[in-house]
């Protein structure tokens, strides 16, 4: 089971200044372990970044991304108390999904 | 997008009857919450001009609308700060691309409705190279360059 993301998201104006950290390996399928055995590719494919609901950002990552991948994204038209939902999908079809409200800055 | 792919299943379901019904609905389950879109070809290009092509950037303008912050000399390749800008009227899509690594295409943003024309990540990066940012605006395509100076490299 992954680990949950951090998120804070804090309003400035009206714009929501949000930051996303994930916990996930992001394996690029170079890497070898101790024993010398390559590590298969495990990588984050897709982000989704909702605002009350609606699908503010659709993000497409390769194997590039480093590891516990971090995502920065500012939401126009924003307001304390609003629902962030973010959900990730990898590779191998594990995903996690969590939420979060914008914050006062 | 996920109501309309959904929506699009079920009325093809309708047309091929009820034996490709489940069929479709399985599939439907499989891609939920995200359509999980992925351009495949994209990722796996082993060069930067393939990449472009994947992305239906064949030749950006360079434009000097678009900001990238990143440190000149990153000591880590593994973890690269990468931020973009976008000041280009209706930015839909912002691209990051790393022109040297073994894969140069590293993140495609879908930035339309709602968030502004920026983002913020972390990279991983082989060796010193050119660190393009690929914009779709208004189904025109824009990009920006800057070279970041690896000390050592975390592609491995």
């Amino acid at each position: 089971m992954a680990e949950p993301m951090k998120i804070r998201a804090t309003l400035q104006g009206d714009v929501a200044d949000v930051r996303i950290l994930m916990l996930h390996p992001m394996e690029t399928g170079a890497r070898k372990d101790s024993r010398g055995d390559i590590v298969p590719r495990h990588f984050i494919q897709n982000v989704a970044v909702t605002h009350n609901g609606k699908t503010v950002l659709d993000a497409q990552w390769s194997q590039g991304i480093s590891r516990n991948p971090f995502l920065g994204l500012r939401i126009k038209g924003a307001k304390v108390g609003d629902k962030l939902g973010v959900t990730w999908l990898d590779n191998k079809g594990e995903k996690r999904t969590d939420e979060a409200t914008v914050s006062a800055s | 997008m996920i109501d309309l792919s959904r929506r699009t299943v079920l009325k093809r379901a309708g047309a091929f009857g009820v034996l490709t019904m489940g069929l479709v609905t399985g599939l439907a389950k499989s891609s939920n919450a995200m359509a999980a879109q992925w351009n495949e070809v994209g990722f796996e290009s082993k060069v930067m001009a393939d990449a472009l092509k994947a992305l239906g950037a064949g030749n950006p303008v360079e434009s000097r609308d678009i900001a990238i912050t990143a440190p000149d000399i990153a000591e880590n390749g593994a973890v690269v700060p990468v931020a973009v800008t976008s000041k280009i009227l209706n930015t839909q899509q912002i691209s990051i691309i790393a022109e040297k690594n073994p894969r140069p295409l590293m993140a495609t943003f879908d930035v339309s409705s709602g968030s502004e024309g920026y983002i913020s990540t972390r990279i991983k990066m082989g060796e010193t190279s050119n660190v393009w940012a690929v914009v779709k605006a208004d189904g025109k395509f824009f990009a920006a360059k800057k070279e970041i100076k690896i000390t050592v490299g975390g592609c491995g």
